[in-house]
């Protein structure tokens, strides 16, 4: 493949792993978790994003006018009163930092996704040429632009979830009632191992549910579009065009549902996490 | 479809995301719209009050109303009796005066009848002695005359 750029239908395969593949420091990942490999494609878009959001959110709360709201301030309102509700609705008596970190994931998960509406190849090739004009071979050059395609991404948000779960377990039951739900929960105390297995297993679901459930989504989203950038040649156009849009179209749906999901089982775990010692 | 390095990374990028939006964007705009509906509330319960204001007021204008026309009806009702008494007092204190004049007058003429009387009968006996001696050409003794001429007075 002389340009990775143009999609090439004589080679598909090489064309969908080339952008599969990401922009790395330490080489490639040889086993499913590998600490030596840095990701610099995935956490430049999650930085250059999160940098907007927080850049926005500081202009936002530090010219914010109760008597007249105008612009960006009415979007944020009107988000952070959706959240709030979200939040109040599912999770009565939350704490401070509840509303935040929903709004948060809501607002940074969509935004990663909504990277996936950007043509799949555009990116790539702006990274490509800068790199080409800097000496690079353009066959090792990588970016992945979607950080939710990358298990990183979805995997560092559940991580938070889990560890608040935790914090809050033990902040509403006690180290020792925390403890109780892992031994009498849910058969009693007559099956004390089956009990731990049983918690542990419903507790590590949470987050790798979370994680795997928005992974699963956008890079199937993602895998998608590339398939369709396959059929960039000449008498496939036509369907490129029409097959693009509808899946675009249907990806919108998909994008905010999948941020909205997330930040759900986040407000609907934490709540369950707050609750007190239940008797079973 | 790896887990790298790379999972730390974002932690620290979300978790710093999350603080920094608690911070600069969660409390003061939940802040902001908390107080603006503190103060739409106030707002509605003021326009409220000032209504219930404005409504207490009428009804006392109302009353205050009523009775600035019953006391006006009063004093009219007062200066016409006052108007009536005042009247009647000129005309009794007139009548009065007018009878003090007359019985004055009337005591007055009496006294003065009484004295030309009086004047009269000094005259008469004085004119019967004198015209008796310039009969009788000699004097007489008024004295020893006296009964007849208090006879003759008591006459007249």
């Amino acid at each position: 493949m002389s340009d990775t750029n143009a999609p090439a239908i004589s080679n598909p395969v090489e064309y969908i792993q080339h952008h599969l593949t990401n922009a790395s420091l330490g080489g490639h990942p040889e086993a499913l978790v590998d600490f030596g490999v840095f990701f610099i494609d995935t956490f430049l878009v999650t930085v250059v994003l999160a940098s907007l959001v927080a850049f926005v959110a500081w202009r936002v709360g530090k010219n914010i006018d109760a008597d007249n709201p105008t612009g960006i301030q009415n979007v944020l309102e009107t988000i952070v009163e959706f959240v709030n509700q979200q939040v109040k609705d599912i999770f009565p008596n939350a704490d401070r930092l509840i509303g935040p970190l929903a709004i948060t994931i809501f607002v940074i998960v969509f935004l990663m996704n909504l990277m996936d509406i950007i043509p799949v190849d555009l990116l790539p090739a702006l990274v490509t040429g800068v790199a080409k004009a800097f000496g690079a071979n353009p066959h090792e050059v990588y970016f992945k632009a979607v950080p939710t395609t990358n298990l990183d991404t979805t995997f560092a948000l559940a991580l938070i979830v889990f560890a608040l779960i935790i914090f809050y377990n033990i902040k509403s039951k006690g180290i020792t009632g925390y403890a109780k739900m892992f031994l009498f929960h849910p058969f009693g105390k007559f099956a004390i191992p089956v009990n731990i297995i049983m918690t542990a297993i419903e507790e590590l679901a949470k987050p790798i549910s979370l994680g795997l459930r928005l992974f699963g989504n956008m890079f199937a989203g993602e895998l998608l579009f590339l398939l369709i950038a396959l059929l960039g040649f000449a008498w496939a156009m036509p369907g490129q065009v029409v097959l693009g849009m509808l899946w675009s179209i249907f990806h919108l749906l998909v994008i905010p549902l999948q941020a909205f999901i997330f930040m759900l089982l986040t407000i609907v775990y934490l709540s369950l996490a707050s609750q007190g010692v239940d008797e079973h | 479809m790896n887990i790298t390095a790379t999972l730390f990374g974002q932690v620290i990028v979300f978790t710093l995301l999350i603080l920094f939006i608690k911070r600069f964007l969660w409390e003061p705009v939940l802040n902001t719209m908390e107080d603006r509906k503190a103060r739409i509330a106030e707002g509605l319960a003021a326009s409220e009050k000032g209504a219930e204001d404005a409504r207490l007021a009428e009804e006392r204008a109302i009353e205050i109303l009523r009775e600035a026309k019953n006391q006006a009806a009063e004093i009219v009702a007062q200066g016409k009796a006052r108007e009536a008494q005042i009247v009647e007092e000129a005309k009794n204190k007139a009548i009065e005066e007018a009878n003090r004049i007359k019985v004055a007058t009337e005591a007055e003429l009496e006294q003065e009848v009484i004295r030309a009387k009086d004047s009269l009968r000094t005259q008469v006996s004085e004119l019967a002695v004198a015209g008796a001696s310039k009969i009788l050409g000699k004097e007489i003794d008024a004295k020893t005359h006296k009964s007849v001429l208090d006879e003759l007075v008591a006459k007249i």
